[in-house]
């Protein structure tokens, strides 16, 4: 359908018979709602992101380029970037497990399961972060057995890998979910009374459809992995070139009023989110066109 | 699409599929079984026991201070502002995007996507950046006397920032699914826009609509860490209560800091139960017209 906004702009150009209709067949409020929506987004998003930009410009190259190529700043790249990867791999694992259990198998108790599996998403995630830490902390429940072993969570960066990996979870089990469900068994069934073992179905069957929603889901984890920052800060220990990710330096150089400096440093963040987002719509683009055609 | 959670599934299993072995079902089923209850739902186990480690008495004194009872109501009223303020943003922009084709409206929802997709503290610095004391309107606001940044217009605009996606991201799938024949017949018929709207769209959606709702102030009640780039701290008066708890935790007061913590867990709770009532209830409301 036609909407009003590509209709040509002067309305005395008389428009041919079957866009006139089509335009009277539009419902109203186009207008108001586009630009209410617009302002809205003008004024909460484009402008002061605007501002941001600007801060950052104020800047000469070099000395944004000093901001963000410190060896502490590329550090915070390094481990939130390195983090966020670990902690991708953890719930691409447990992930496809957790959906695979939740699809395939019938159990008292699914649906609670099920419900659950959303809870670091309801969940806030300064309170994710320290009752993380308080699990994983030297007298944690989980601490005091990993420490004497040598294996240090809490104030390392295994700790922030386990604070990403609890807020991303939903979103690779949410991803798959879906694409397990539409499976058709009775290919994995022909399949088996042709001979083939469980491990030549997955492998031949399952996984080639299961695949683009995989990545998809995977690439969106990574996505919230790198911006999370309420349940990393309480358990990284914060510190530089160690356990520091960017968005705390960032936050660190606005406590010290070095706005310039945050600014630079929220540019890298910005434009990574973006080549993250896009990364993430061609991905999910790919997996609609997959199962479009499965 | 977006980085948005879909709604939990709601079908049933396979049930042809699970020809599984015996072996394999159950070591599969106690490996998920056990992550789950270890990694997801220890940690909300433990915000309760830490907050009640010694007793009930310190766990309700924590909650009845006046600093904590002050970031309550904080709290309540950023919530109170916030979630209106995007119900309206929510219901106009997915009114636009879902029933009219127009050019930019990939844009439009790159925009809405985008609270998603970056750190909270940048959703917050952006803001002291244009309103702050060395912010580009800084002086104009000193001048006329209107403090934004450390005051509850700037949680109020960082709450929002934050906020707004999930509202206009539950409604405009739905409101696509469902195209605009009904509208149109209603337009037809006589009635104008607003009846239209009243009467034909809000019905359809008003379980997507809640569900939007529902996410979005769980969101907005927890956020953390843009609120704690405006806010300033300042205890009693511009402490959230995750700010409250963080504050706390940092005195090494623990027992407070998790029964303040715990109140969100609650929040937590509720939402995830309102919301699994809703997706059992009405599923086939919420999803957007069959699967892809």
């Amino acid at each position: 359908m036609i909407g009003l906004s590509s209709l040509p702009s002067g309305r005395a150009a008389a428009p041919a018979p079957s866009r006139r209709r089509r335009q009277r067949r539009a419902l109203p409020g186009f207008g108001l709602t586009l630009g209410l929506s617009a302002t809205y987004l003008g004024v909460i998003v484009l402008l002061p992101i605007a501002a941001l930009l600007l801060h950052a410009a104020s800047l000469s190259p070099a000395e944004f380029w000093a901001i963000v190529s410190s060896r502490r700043a590329v550090a915070t790249y390094r481990i939130t970037l390195s983090s966020a990867f670990y902690a991708t791999l953890f719930n691409a694992g447990f992930g496809l497990l957790l959906a695979w259990v939740l699809v395939r198998y019938d159990f008292t108790g699914r649906r609670l399961l099920d419900a659950m599996i959303d809870l670091p998403f309801a969940l806030p995630t300064a309170v994710a972060g320290i009752a993380l830490t308080a699990l994983f902390a030297r007298n944690g429940i989980f601490g005091q057995w990993l420490e004497p072993m040598g294996i240090k969570i809490a104030y390392a960066q295994p700790g922030i890998v386990i604070a990403m990996a609890f807020t991303s979870l939903p979103f690779v089990v949410r991803t798959i979910q879906p694409v397990l469900e539409d499976l058709e068994v009775e290919i994995e069934e022909a399949g088996h009374m042709l001979g083939a073992t469980d491990g030549q179905l997955f492998a031949r069957v399952i996984w080639p459809v299961l695949m683009p929603s995989f990545l998809a889901g995977a690439s969106l984890a990574f996505a919230r992995s790198l911006g999370e920052f309420g349940a990393v800060v309480f358990i990284a220990g914060n510190l530089p070139m160690r356990t520091e990710i960017t968005a705390l330096l960032t936050y660190i150089r606005i406590d010290e009023y070095d706005y310039p400096a945050a600014a630079a440093l929220a540019t890298v963040i910005l434009l990574s989110a973006f080549v993250m987002l896009f990364a993430v719509n061609a991905l999910q683009l790919w997996q609609l066109r997959y199962m479009r055609r499965s | 699409m977006t980085i948005f959670l879909s709604h939990g599934q709601t079908g049933g299993v396979n049930r042809e599929a699970q020809r599984d072995s015996r072996a394999v079902r159950w070591s599969v089923m106690a490996l998920s079984l056990g992550f789950l209850l270890l990694f997801i739902l220890l940690p909300l186990i433990a915000v309760f026991i830490e907050a009640l480690r010694r007793g009930i008495v310190p766990f309700l004194e924590a909650i009845a201070e006046p600093d904590a009872l002050s970031a309550i109501r904080l709290t309540l009223l950023v919530a109170a502002i916030s979630v209106p303020l995007n119900i309206v943003f929510g219901v106009v922009a997915s009114w636009a995007i879902a029933k009219f084709e127009f050019r930019g409206k990939a844009f439009l929802i790159t925009l809405i996507d985008l609270p998603f997709s970056v750190s909270p503290v940048i959703s917050g610095l952006v803001y002291v950046l244009l309103f702050g004391a060395q912010g580009y309107l800084g002086p104009w606001l000193r001048e006329n006397d209107i403090q934004i940044i450390f005051a509850l217009p700037g949680i109020v605009l960082a709450t929002v920032f934050v906020t707004f996606p999930f509202v206009a991201r539950e409604l405009i799938p739905l409101m696509q699914s469902q195209g605009t024949d009904e509208e149109e017949a209603a337009i037809m018929l006589g009635a104008n826009g607003w009846q239209t709207f009243w009467k034909v769209t809000l019905p359809n959606v008003k379980w997507g609509l809640l569900y939007g709702v529902l996410l979005c102030n769980a969101r907005a009640m927890g956020e953390f860490g843009a609120v704690s780039v405006v806010s300033g701290h300042i205890r009693g008066k511009t402490n959230t209560i995750p700010l409250h708890a963080e504050i706390l935790y940092n005195e090494y007061n623990f027992v407070a800091a998790f029964a303040v913590a715990s109140i969100l867990a609650l929040l937590a709770l509720v939402t995830l139960v309102a919301k699994s009532v809703l997706e059992w209830r009405f599923g086939h409301e919420l999803s957007t017209g069959g699967k892809h």
